[in-house]
């Protein structure tokens, strides 16, 4: 069944017309032609197709299109530039999974940049993760632990783990020094 | 999958109509189950009534202490809530140790509660399997094990309700609140069922999961004020680290007096049976008994008798009772 409906990809809003079996991973990548969210197993068992949705990360295999218009959607290939990059435009996780050696095959990486990006905004919110030794904690503190708990959703199958999560609590502790400027500066 | 129109409803008693006249209608909440099944042709509904901007995505805390989470709350957000992390912390324990951040994200409170059982039969169309299609047979009673119930399961089906939320929810004599089809005595008609009535276990009729009838709509989930919940833990047993269903999964809350003896305590298991199971008998056999490893092993036991094990799963014996008495000396420790 054929509805139209309109969504907000990257900034860009597109109109068009979907089966409502559609889902947003199908939408995006067959015909907004937006191919960095993958399809790993259309089942949500492997965070392939991560994407963010209204800043939240969200796998795009299980939402139905019709169910996310007027959504903000954020694919990994629009974190390039709308991430405050230094010259070559690209996110620093994007820029610290380069630094880091953070994948081989490359297939799982736009899943696990969006889930990152997710992932730093919930723990800068305070949310804490199974592994929280006091679910109570004000503050998260993102050790080795704590990132692989919170971005187990996103398998790698050449199994690049050992640099992921350097990669990023590389970002994570910047983000931290920077927190810890900007509050010394309020002071 | 089979082609489906999507459709919104206004309010709730526009939905539950328009199930009711719909027969092969289901209402849509987050997703990540629903979509799933009927990409696997197991869930074949014509019309999907979606159902999040229907219901609250709030809670609430009512004028007595209880908290009221509303049936679109996502499972994230359950889970961070500080009200939720302060009083009753095996609630945001347990539904943290279910699936990933992504899936959080997207899952509802309502969709939690009513997620179908992950055995392998069940969402497979080319096996047998009673719960998809009654009187065809249980493919597990003669495979695959590992994953199915020890406890209240019958020869129609042996499978375990996978929800971590749901063992916690049983543990703190939380409530469902349900707008009927018909006959609900609350205001608004609206219904409320002790949560661990919703859950059937399977007798006969295993293809149905819970007491709901066709058409009603969990709205919220209302928790008691808090009593010694602040001191409550979940522990989770599986087959890797995490992103994975439980094998084993224990949800309590214990009070201590000052002499050493246990004053009151709530347990509830997960992954051992067709609903989220309340050790009843365990919790009795430990009111006013010493508070240490023997009298928790003894209530373990306690529950475990009734318990009847397939040759695939016997090892759940030895893993319940275990994870039941580690899970009462962390919170001993904790009390400390
Ligand atoms: C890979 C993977 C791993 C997972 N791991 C775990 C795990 O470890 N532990 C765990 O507990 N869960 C796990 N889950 C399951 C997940 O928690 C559920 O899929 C989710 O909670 C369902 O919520 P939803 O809102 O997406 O429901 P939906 O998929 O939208 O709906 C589920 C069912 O509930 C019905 N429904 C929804 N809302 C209402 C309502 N308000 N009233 C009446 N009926 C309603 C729907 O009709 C449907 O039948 C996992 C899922 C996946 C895909
Ligand atoms: S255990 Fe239940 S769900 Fe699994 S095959 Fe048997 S009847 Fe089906
Ligand atoms: S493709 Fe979505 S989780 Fe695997
Ligand atoms: S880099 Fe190959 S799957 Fe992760």
């Amino acid at each position: 069944m054929d509805v139209e409906i309109t969504l907000r990809v990257d900034g860009t809003d597109h109109r068009l017309t979907v089966d409502t079996r559609t889902t947003l991973l199908d939408a995006l990548r067959e015909r907004l032609g937006n191919t960095s969210p993958k399809k790993g197993c259309d089942h949500g068992q492997c965070g392939a197709c991560t994407i963010l949705l209204d800043d939240r990360r969200a796998l795009g295999c299980l939402a139905l299109a019709v169910a996310h218009q007027g959504a903000d959607i954020v694919t990994a290939a629009g974190l390039v530039n709308g991430g405050g990059g230094e010259g070559d435009g690209l996110h620093p996780l994007q820029r610290s999974f380069i630094a880091h050696d953070a994948f081989q095959c490359g297939y799982c990486t736009p899943g696990q940049i969006c889930s990152a990006v997710g992932m730093l905004r919930e723990a800068a919110a305070g949310w804490p993760s199974a592994v929280a030794k006091d679910p109570n904690a004000a503050d998260v503190v993102l050790d080795d632990e704590e990132i692989a708990e919170r971005m187990s959703g996103n398998l790698c199958r050449c199994a690049a783990y050992a640099n992921i999560v350097p990669a990023i609590a590389d970002v994570a502790h910047r983000d931290e020094v920077a927190a810890h400027r900007d509050e010394g500066a309020r002071r | 999958m089979k082609p489906f129109r999507y459709e919104h409803a206004d309010t709730v008693a526009a939905a539950v109509t328009a199930l009711a006249e719909e027969p092969e209608a289901a209402y849509l909440a987050g997703g990540t189950n629903l979509v799933d099944l009927m990409r696997l042709d197991v869930a074949t509904p014509e019309v999907l009534i979606d159902v999040r901007r229907l219901t609250s995505d709030r809670i609430e805390e009512l004028p007595d202490g209880s908290l009221r989470i509303g049936a679109a709350v996502p499972n994230s957000d359950l889970a961070a809530d500080r009200r939720i992390r302060r009083r009753y912390p095996v609630l945001s324990q347990a539904v943290l140790s279910g699936a990933s951040g992504q899936l959080r994200n997207l899952a509802t409170t309502g969709g939690n509660l009513l997620q179908r059982t992950r055995c392998a039969y069940f969402q497979n169309v080319t096996t047998p399997c009673n719960k998809r299609e009654p009187g065809s047979g249980c493919s597990a009673l003669e495979g695959y094990q590992r994953d199915m119930a020890i406890l209240g399961a019958s020869p129609s089906c042996v499978a375990t309700h996978p929800s971590d939320m749901a063992v916690a929810l049983a543990a703190l004599d939380a409530t469902v609140c349900v707008q009927g089809a018909e006959g609900g005595q609350g205001p608004d008609g609206e219904l409320r069922i002790p949560l661990t009535e919703l859950h059937r276990l399977p007798g006969d009729s295993p293809e149905r999961d819970t007491v709901l009838r066709r058409g009603e709509l969990i709205t919220a989930v209302e928790l008691p004020p808090p009593d010694f919940t602040a001191t409550s833990r979940y522990r989770k047993v599986r087959d890797r680290a995490s992103y994975a269903f439980a094998l084993v999964s224990v949800a309590a809350a214990l009070d201590v007096a000052d002499g050493g003896t246990v004053r009151d305590v709530r347990i509830a298991l997960g992954g051992v049976a067709h609903k989220p199971w309340r050790a009843w008998k365990a919790e009795e056999s430990l009111r006013g008994a010493p508070a240490t490893w023997d009298s928790f092993r003894d209530a373990a036991a306690a529950e475990l008798a009734q318990a009847e094990p397939l040759p695939g799963n016997a090892f759940k014996m030895a893993l319940a009772r275990n994870t039941v008495v580690a899970t009462l000396l962390d919170l001993m420790e904790a009390a400390r």
